[in-house]
């Protein structure tokens, strides 16, 4: 699944962004202004996302998976 | 009176501890971190959230949610944008540095690209953003002891005792960080800022929604980013610039050298993330203090958390919060004052006289570091920037090195030694030139839109670093492609 890892540009496209349209103070979700609210949620999604990218990533498989996906790497 | 006593105290104890892990008597942090017992992970995930802390995101932080209100968030962003870089910026980094058994940030890159000069270059800028940084901390010690005296002591007799003890603790600990003082520190401030952050607003306002609906009738618009000045342009960019230079730092380089196996750092990037969220603590006591300690304004905004903390607790409460700040402003502090000292003496005294032995070096090392101390002192007294600015500005300057790092880990380096070196002296010159006249682009540039002028200023230079290095090495490099054997030095 070489196609995950781009999913580590959503945190950027929404932290950065996600900004220029959430950048008011109500609603207050969870008692914090909705742009707080807004980082924090992309926070907890970063952390999935590289959960994800770390489970399908051949590179951190044992030692003898290791050196298979290093010839992969390279190729990157 | 109590409030000073429990904080000089908490002094003594750091170097009391600081000692005591020099002569070997620290404490095992393998007894307490054996894998599998339930207690040694909960011990690890503590530590680890304590090591967020430092005088910037406790004071500073604070400081610059009471001050500035929405553009305070940028700070919450860039660790999580940092950690999905270093998934893959750091293996690479940690591969090369075990082949070459590398031990500092100027050695990676005197290598990578055969350069000494480089290598120096890359040692005075790391020395050069981390005064700032160590200004920031001795900041924040002189606000702690000047506050803990209820203004018995002002602000520079402050920043002098700060000096002193941070010294003095770097003396006495050497090298060897206690394992000790970090448990304390780590657990005093966790402690500290989690109760504050729940306390405060509840206290004050009756929770959290209460807190922020009366802020923002009181300054409608403060909890979001303004129109101009810190506006979306200046958090994007200072996101950005905050996230590619997060690793560039030469103590965080040098660390993570230490790794054991690579993988470490790409599981470090789906947790670190979530320990950002504890900055939240910090964001709202900044902002319980709006409304409650009015009228700090400039520089002053960093006294916004313990100036809140002195009108609510009795002394002796008021001593535990000073005490905590004063340890997440001496350990990092002292890192921060051996670095530089011991860049100096290896990365850049050594590099001219290749006959000077270790034990010299090392003795140039430990001499050198009150004098950083006295030269960050100084800067420290011009005083005039809050605790966020000062990382900010160290941060413009540290993050030039990023290019060249980047582009000596492709297959094929597009970076030559000498579009390295210029792009960072370029970048570099932009951040000196614009800090030391006090300029900015809207004054020298007045006819660009705001949002040209909102941005960073360390972006602005990374952005002509880089197009001087794409320059330079394209000439270089077909130099060198016509004169093979001149690329040896």
């Amino acid at each position: 699944m070489r196609g995950i890892k781009w999913l580590a540009l959503l945190p950027f496209i929404g932290m950065l962004g996600g900004v220029f349209f959430v950048n008011q103070v109500t609603p207050l979700v969870l008692g914090m202004p909705l742009l707080l609210a807004w980082i924090v949620l992309w926070v907890l999604l970063t952390s999935v996302i590289m959960a994800l990218i770390y489970a399908t990533d051949p590179a951190n498989r044992d030692h003898i998976g290791r050196d298979e996906a290093r010839s992969h790497e390279a190729g990157r | 009176m109590s409030a000073l006593l429990i904080i000089f105290v908490t002094m003594g104890l750091a170097l009391w501890l600081g000692l005591q892990a020099r002569r070997g008597r620290d404490m095992n942090l393998e007894q307490w971190t054996v894998g599998g017992r339930g207690f040694g992970t909960l011990f690890v995930f503590l530590l680890m959230a304590g090591e967020i802390y430092t005088t910037f995101t406790f004071l500073g932080g604070s400081g610059f949610a009471y001050g500035k209100g929405g553009p305070a968030f940028y700070i919450l962003c860039y660790g999580s944008l940092a950690y999905v870089i270093s998934y893959w910026l750091l293996p690479p980094i940690w591969r090369y540095a075990k082949a070459e058994r590398l031990i500092s940030q100027p050695d990676f890159f005197a290598h990578k690209y055969d350069s000494r000069a480089l290598g120096v270059l890359v040692a005075l800028v790391g020395i050069i953003a981390l005064v700032p940084y160590l200004v920031l901390q001795l900041k924040g010690l002189g606000i702690i002891v000047s506050t803990a005296s209820y203004g018995a002591i002002g602000p520079s007799a402050g920043i002098w005792i700060g000096i002193v003890v941070t010294t003095a603790y770097v003396m006495a600990s050497g090298v060897r960080a206690s394992a000790w003082t970090a448990v304390v520190k780590d657990t005093l401030i966790l402690v500290v800022v989690v109760f504050l952050g729940i306390y405060l607003p509840i206290h004050y306002y009756g929770g959290l929604g209460p807190m922020f609906t009366a802020i923002d009738a009181a300054k409608p618009g403060f909890l979001a980013l303004p129109a101009s000045g810190q506006s979306i342009s200046w958090f994007d960019s200072t996101v950005l610039l905050t996230a590619l230079g997060f690793y560039t730092w030469p103590h965080t380089f040098a660390s993570l050298y230490t790794a054991r196996d690579e993988r470490i750092f790409r599981r470090n990037a789906i947790i670190l993330p979530l320990y950002q969220l504890i900055l939240l603590f910090v964001f709202f006591v900044g902002f319980a203090a709006i409304l409650k300690v009015p009228g700090l304004t400039g520089p002053a905004i960093d006294l916004s958390l313990l100036r809140l903390s002195a009108q609510t607790f009795p002394p002796w409460a008021v001593g535990i919060v000073g005490a905590a700040g004063v340890l997440t402003a001496l350990v990092p502090g002292s890192m921060i004052l051996i670095t530089a000292a011991t860049l100096l003496a290896n990365n850049i005294y050594a590099v001219f006289r290749t006959d000077a032995d270790e034990a010299t070096i090392s003795r140039l090392a430990k001499w050198l570091v009150p004098v950083v101390a006295l030269v960050s002192v100084y800067f420290t007294l011009q005083g005039g920037e809050t605790i966020v600015a000062l990382l900010l500005m160290g941060y413009s300057f540290v993050t030039q090195l990023l290019p060249s790092l980047v582009c000596s880990l492709m297959e094929r380096n597009p970076a030559t030694r000498e579009g390295a070196f210029a792009g960072v002296l370029v970048g570099v010159a932009v951040v000196a030139f614009t800090s030391l006249t006090h300029m900015s682009l809207a004054t020298l540039l007045p006819s660009l839109p705001t949002w040209v002028h909102d941005l960073n200023i360390g972006i602005v230079a990374l952005a002509a670093n880089v197009v001087v290095l794409v320059a330079v090495s394209a000439v270089t490099q077909t130099r060198q492609a016509q004169h093979p054997l001149s690329s040896a030095r």
